[in-house]
């Protein structure tokens, strides 16, 4: 048969594309053609495939080889296409068989070892949908590629070994001696330490510390505001690790970014939400994503089911923070580039700390405060008002006092809250299976008007606060939400007066202050 | 003369006579003018074939078809009509095949004939 075909998977963002790989064989002068939209990188295939193939000891055909890469008018990249392309070209000079309905996925070295490839995760995942479940990645992706549901795997460490798997002349192929296969290895990240940052670290700070459980427990936005050294970062720190693990279709998700933007493959699910600050010169382009060509995911596609933690939030770039309230809302980024269309998940819970001025010394009296009134109002101004809306949690953080600090009680560890939070979450999830929620955040405003709706006697105090026009709309439904994070926290069936009072006080509260 | 150019002679002798058992009639070797030479000049039926013949004793260096570039094949068209009109011959068509020959020395060459490679 002059003609050979199998599957790889192109990616797109974390979108991927099955990919069908024909290889002909034309009887005239060699060369090699390869088809199909190839950036530069695959087409340097073309050299790594024919030297790869030799050092197997099985030569690509003398002939002239035409590889098409369907559907061709979608742009391919990278390198992982290497082995579907090899094996097609060897099956079309029937050098082996039985790979057609198999998918590649692999960069070859000109020795003819398999190496791994940036985001197999998301790649397997792809391939399983589209129905091709037999997936052949380097050994250094196995176990990763693993990680997907109802896929067939087998990782192999040289070409000589996929083409011996595959019906190749066994007297001719040359597998690498033994122990030649060192950067073959697969790419153990080593064991994670799981260090936790404790919430035992943290001294006195009682409404902080509650207003850090309530934004756990229902995956409410935060804002800190207070005088340097309060423990604003201590606490945003030690947020995730009161976070409950992620579930299976999270983890997927958050692992699946994770290998698109790493160099390493990863061996098993990340199961702890993911904790992000970047620093807060970063460009719009490193928070939300970009990059030429394909864009790549930023920091708060990484943050994707964790945490976005911004620190000293008033000096990123105004446009930085204005370009984060589409994700706030949506849960996802769509990002635009000449090459493509690339949209990434970006469901983080936002965490933003700062001072309460400039001087850093406005708080309680501000009498020691140097700033003037205008140099405070602008500091404010540069977090909008749209933006403030969204954070459920607005909290004003004062400076621990002595007699906490020294010889306080003990406080609570981070095992204990994050036991609390993770009662509360399982009674939300309960409570809004039928809508298809599983946390307080996420729960549309006509649901708690309607079916969840509470009676006037528990919302009396926020009903005169819409009227006094101290909240809006959208933060009469953002504080309900948060009122009933704090009912389950305190185990209530539904919010009672008081958590609804709590709820209003710790989202009006950096305002009174 | 140099041992490539007895290989050369000997390669094109063993193509000329693998030709000739496949049906084609050799007219003419190693025909030269100002841009160039050809190897064999053979007709097969009413068609003109030149035939550029590549022989190595080893593939160490590539396989002999790979030292086929496109400048030689662009020279094998001129000449294709070049020997024709010194010839005064005519042809319902012409073509150019390209045979190679490993020749290991081992008195068993191994030859690969491509037809119309252009």
């Amino acid at each position: 048969m002059a003609l050979g075909r199998t599957y790889s998977v192109s990616l797109v963002g974390l979108n991927g594309h099955i990919v069908e790989v024909e290889a002909d064989i034309g009887q005239t002068l060699p060369a090699f053609v390869l088809l199909g939209l190839p950036d530069a990188s695959l087409n340097e295939a073309k050299d790594r495939i024919r030297a790869a193939a030799r050092n197997a000891g099985v030569p690509l055909s003398r002939r002239k080889i035409t590889v098409n890469l369907i559907p061709a008018s979608l742009p391919k990249r990278g390198s992982g296409f290497d082995l579907a392309i090899v094996m097609a070209a060897w099956a079309a000079a029937g050098d082996v068989r039985g790979c057609a309905a198999t998918v590649f996925l692999a960069e070859l070295g000109l020795d003819g070892q398999l190496r791994p490839v940036r985001g197999v995760l998301p790649a397997v995942m792809a391939a399983v949908r589209a129905g091709h479940p037999r997936v052949m990645v380097a050994e250094g992706n196995r176990a990763e590629a693993a990680l997907v549901p109802n896929a067939e795997i087998r990782g192999f460490s040289s070409l000589a070994e996929v083409a011996l798997a595959f019906g190749a002349d066994a007297s001719k192929v040359q597998l690498p001696p033994p122990g030649d296969t060192a950067c073959a290895e697969p790419l153990e990240p080593g064991p994670v330490p799981r260090f936790v940052r404790d919430m035992a670290d943290i001294a006195g700070q009682a409404e902080a510390r509650f207003a850090v459980e309530v934004a756990a427990a229902g995956a409410h936005h935060l804002m800190m505001v207070g005088p340097p050294g309060a423990g604003k970062t201590m606490l945003a720190e030690r947020l995730p690790g009161i976070l409950p693990d992620l579930t299976d279709e999270h983890a997927m998700e958050v692992t699946a970014i994770h290998s698109l933007g790493s160099e390493r493959s990863c061996s098993e699910l990340r199961r702890r939400p993911p904790f992000e600050s970047p620093h807060h010169t970063a460009t719009a382009a490193a928070i939300i994503g970009g990059g030429s060509g394909i864009p790549r995911p930023g920091a708060a596609s990484r943050a994707h089911r964790g945490v976005l933690f911004l620190d000293e939030a008033p000096e990123y770039e105004r446009r930085v923070l204005e370009a984060l309230r589409e994700p706030l809302e949506s849960g996802t980024l769509v990002l635009h580039r000449s090459a493509g269309t690339a949209s990434y998940p970006a469901r983080f819970q936002l965490i933003l700390a700062l001072n309460p001025c400039p001087c850093g010394l406005a708080n309680g009296k501000g009498i020691d405060c140097t700033c003037t009134a205008q140099q405070r109002r602008r500091y404010f101004s540069r977090l909008s008002g749209p933006l403030l809306d969204r954070v459920d949690l607005q909290l004003a953080v004062q400076r621990v006092a002595l007699h906490d600090y020294v010889g306080g009680a003990a406080a609570e560890s981070t095992t204990a809250v994050a036991l609390r939070v993770a009662r509360a979450r399982q009674a939300q999830a309960v409570r809004l299976a039928p809508w298809g929620y599983s946390t307080n955040s996420d729960v549309q405003g006509k649901i708690l008007r309607e079916e969840l709706r509470l009676p006037r006697s528990v919302t009396g105090s926020l009903d005169r606060a819409l009227d006094r026009n101290l909240v809006s709309a959208r933060g009469w439904d953002r504080t309900l939400r948060v009122a009933w994070t704090v009912a389950d926290l305190q185990g209530h069936s539904q919010p009672d007066a008081d958590d609804v009072g709590m709820a209003l006080s710790l989202r009006l509260q950096e305002r009174a202050a | 003369m140099l041992a490539k150019d007895q290989l050369g002679r000997r390669g094109e002798a063993t193509a000329a006579e693998f030709l000739e058992r496949a049906g084609l009639r050799i007219v003419d070797r190693n025909w030269r003018c100002s841009s160039g030479e050809i190897d064999l000049v053979a007709v097969d039926g009413t068609t003109l074939v030149i035939v550029e013949v590549k022989t190595r004793s080893s593939e160490d260096f590539g396989h002999p078809l790979e030292a086929i570039t496109a400048g030689k094949l662009e020279r094998l068209y001129l000449l294709a009509s070049k020997w024709a009109r010194a010839h005064h011959s005519r042809f319902t068509g012409f073509r150019v095949d390209a045979v190679s020959v490993l020749d290991d020395g081992t008195g068993h060459p191994k030859i690969d004939h491509l037809r119309a490679v252009i």
